[in-house]
């Protein structure tokens, strides 16, 4: 017996299951390296949802104690937010030195299409 | 407090500091990058012989950061065998950074040679970094570092194909540096830790626990495919031939040198650090299976490599088997199998980036890649081909070099596992060491036997001395270790029987 209940109650990880394989799939089957990176992103924002999601709790404050706090208050955990912080800065950092390659490949073979580029190579 | 406690902390520092300062220098006067960086590799090698002789003294060394405790502090943890890599890492880098400085004057174009130090420095930090680390998440971030930086010095050249090849690698990198991601997450769900002490304790307790026990195999799957990409173990090797035969010599010698040992590292870390060996060796087979694996991939490395035309990319192939040879000896999980893998890593950090050097040596004075062009080598430059004849030597397995110890080493610990598997290991053993006969045979061959093509062309032309020191250094050292192989196993054999836990 399936227990859609608790299937249904996961629903933010089948979201970032979707996204995963909807980037994963863009990488190996498009053919434009732009939009294989673009899978890419899309990947690893699965991955950063999924951390932030993770942390999450129902009815949480934000982890700042601002009046004395108390022992009633149930606060988020924001260490898997401040991962992430961490992993966007290398995506992001990823993602230029992507695209600078890019320009080039674009300069020196005059196309982004990787079929024609292993014919070029 | 002394500052010799600060040790694990100064080896991952320099580097990273020296990457800081490089560029500022740079742009004043660019002559003064090259001293620089070898100065402060120097310090850096010193540093990690000190750590060395601390572990080996006084036992695994754990760092807390800003004196915070683990688990909610981040610790630097060096254990035998992070201070065997930090050796290997800062030696291969020094010998690199020596032979730049005539190299990268021909290869490179000028303004390119502050970023071209800037980059070996924080790719040399981020090797540091994640051999010294004992946090998942800290190693990740080492791990980008290293991987960035690895990716434009890939394509710093800025020749077409070396641009095509850069991209290819960052996409294959991009996708195991998300996998390694999803592991992390997945193991922090489970535990709430990520500082790899603590975490193998509380996943101890997990192991065959319903729900737990299969989130507990899909992070496995996912640290496996991951690290195994930038590791470059068959059959997810398909970016390193083209990013390796691409980069600049001295370049490549560092990528197939010790960079694809680092992948190799988290891969160790992953299964007998945060796994416990028992888990990953008898409740499922994941070591049995990367030892299948491995002994593939030095099959189908040593294969792919004959079949090549172009000196660089046979070597790059040749690291595709070798990385087979350290996997398999992790696989093995045997003291001396494991002890031989962890052997291999710097042996072959020496063979290949003597190789590797040595190529970077060829095309400076003679432009030639193709492996059939350079007949007559040997009478134009004696002392590279030698030191490239000895490093081949090594690579193949030859006694009294160092790559017949480590392979000897993998020999009996396939012994060890006592199964007819084991059998079938030191059969890929031999085979791969046969095939890499052939193919290394066939340039030597070239070099000393056969007429050069314009016969007046034959004069002596040897590499310059900047360049030559460190292609000696490095074979000598093929020879010197394999003849005093007690130097490196001290450490290495510690590191094993730790790892393993026997």
């Amino acid at each position: 017996m399936v227990n859609f209940g608790f299937l249904l109650g996961h629903y933010n990880y089948w979201a970032v299951v979707v996204l995963f394989l909807i980037g994963l799939y863009a990488m190996i089957v498009k053919k434009n390296l732009i939009k294989k990176f673009m899978g890419l992103n899309i990947m690893d924002t699965s991955i950063f949802l999924f951390y932030i999601s993770m942390g999450d709790v129902e009815g949480g404050v934000s982890p700042i104690i601002a009046h004395g706090g108390g022992s009633d208050v149930i606060y988020v955990n924001p260490l898997p937010s401040v991962l992430i912080l961490t992993a966007i800065v290398v995506a992001i950092s990823t993602t230029a030195l992507a695209l600078s390659l890019i320009i080039k490949i674009y300069e020196e073979y005059g196309t982004l299409d990787s079929d024609r580029l292993v014919e070029l190579m | 407090m002394t500052w010799a406690s600060h040790l694990p902390i100064i080896v991952v520092l320099i580097p990273l500091l020296t990457a800081y300062i490089t560029p500022m220098l740079g742009w004043m006067d660019k002559r003064i990058c090259n001293p620089l960086v070898i100065v402060s590799t120097s310090f850096a090698f010193i540093a990690s012989l000190l750590l060395a002789r601390s572990v080996l003294t006084r036992g695994v060394i754990s760092y807390h950061m800003g004196g915070f405790a683990p688990p909610f502090g981040i610790a630097l943890v060096v254990d035998y065998f992070g201070a065997y890599m930090c050796i290997v890492i800062s030696f291969l880098t020094l010998m690199a950074a020596i032979y730049s400085r005539e190299y990268i004057a021909k290869e490179l174009h000028e303004s390119k040679t502050a970023p071209y130090y800037t980059l070996l420095m924080l790719m040399t930090g981020g090797m540091m970094g994640a051999s010294v680390t004992g946090d998942l998440f800290n190693m990740f971030v080492f791990f980008e570092i290293l991987s960035i930086s690895s990716y434009a010095l890939v394509a710093i050249t800025g020749k077409k194909v070396a641009i095509l090849a850069s991209y290819k690698y960052l996409l294959l990198g991009a996708i195991g540096t998300s996998f390694t991601l999803v592991g992390i997450a997945y193991l922090y769900i489970l535990t709430g830790t990520l500082n790899m002490a603590d975490l193998s304790v509380r996943l101890a307790s997990l192991y065959g626990v319903g729900r737990s026990s299969w989130t507990l195999l899909v992070a496995l799957a996912f640290f496996m495919v991951g690290y195994s990409i930038k590791a470059a173990l068959f059959p997810l090797h398909t970016w390193l031939p083209d990013a390796h035969s691409m980069a600049p010599s001295s370049i490549s010698a560092v990528l197939s040198g010790i960079l694809i040992k680092v992948g190799a590292l988290a891969l160790i870390r992953v299964l007998f650090n945060i796994f416990q060996p028992e888990f990953v060796v008898e409740t499922i087979p994941v070591t049995s299976m990367i030892s299948w694996m491995a002994a593939v991939a030095i099959i189908v490395g040593s294969l792919f490599a004959i079949s090549q035309v172009d000196l660089k990319r046979m070597l790059a192939y040749s690291s595709v088997a070798h990385i087979g040879f350290i996997i398999l000896g992790v696989g093995l999980a045997t003291g001396y199998g494991t002890t031989g893998g962890i052997l291999h890593i710097f042996n072959h950090a020496m063979a290949k980036g003597c190789l590797f050097l040595c190529a970077g040596a060829i095309i400076y004075k003679t432009g030639l890649r193709n492996i059939d062009d350079l007949a007559g080598l040997g009478n134009k430059m004696p002392f590279t081909m030698a030191a490239f004849t000895i490093a081949a030597l090594s690579m193949i397995g030859i006694p009294p070099t160092a790559g017949f110890i480590s392979k000897f080493y993998l020999g009996l610990g396939a012994l060890e596992t006592g199964t007819w598997s084991g059998w079938v290991f030191i059969g890929a053993i031999l085979l791969g060491s046969l095939l890499t006969a052939i193919f290394y045979m066939r340039v030597i061959n070239n070099i000393y036997f056969k007429e050069p093509l314009h016969r007046e062309d034959v004069q002596r032309d040897e590499t310059p001395l900047g360049m030559l020191i460190p292609i000696l250094i490095l074979a000598g050292g093929c020879v010197i270790f394999g003849i005093f192989p007690r130097i490196p196993l001290s450490l290495a054999e510690p590191a094993a029987k730790l790892l393993l836990g026997i």
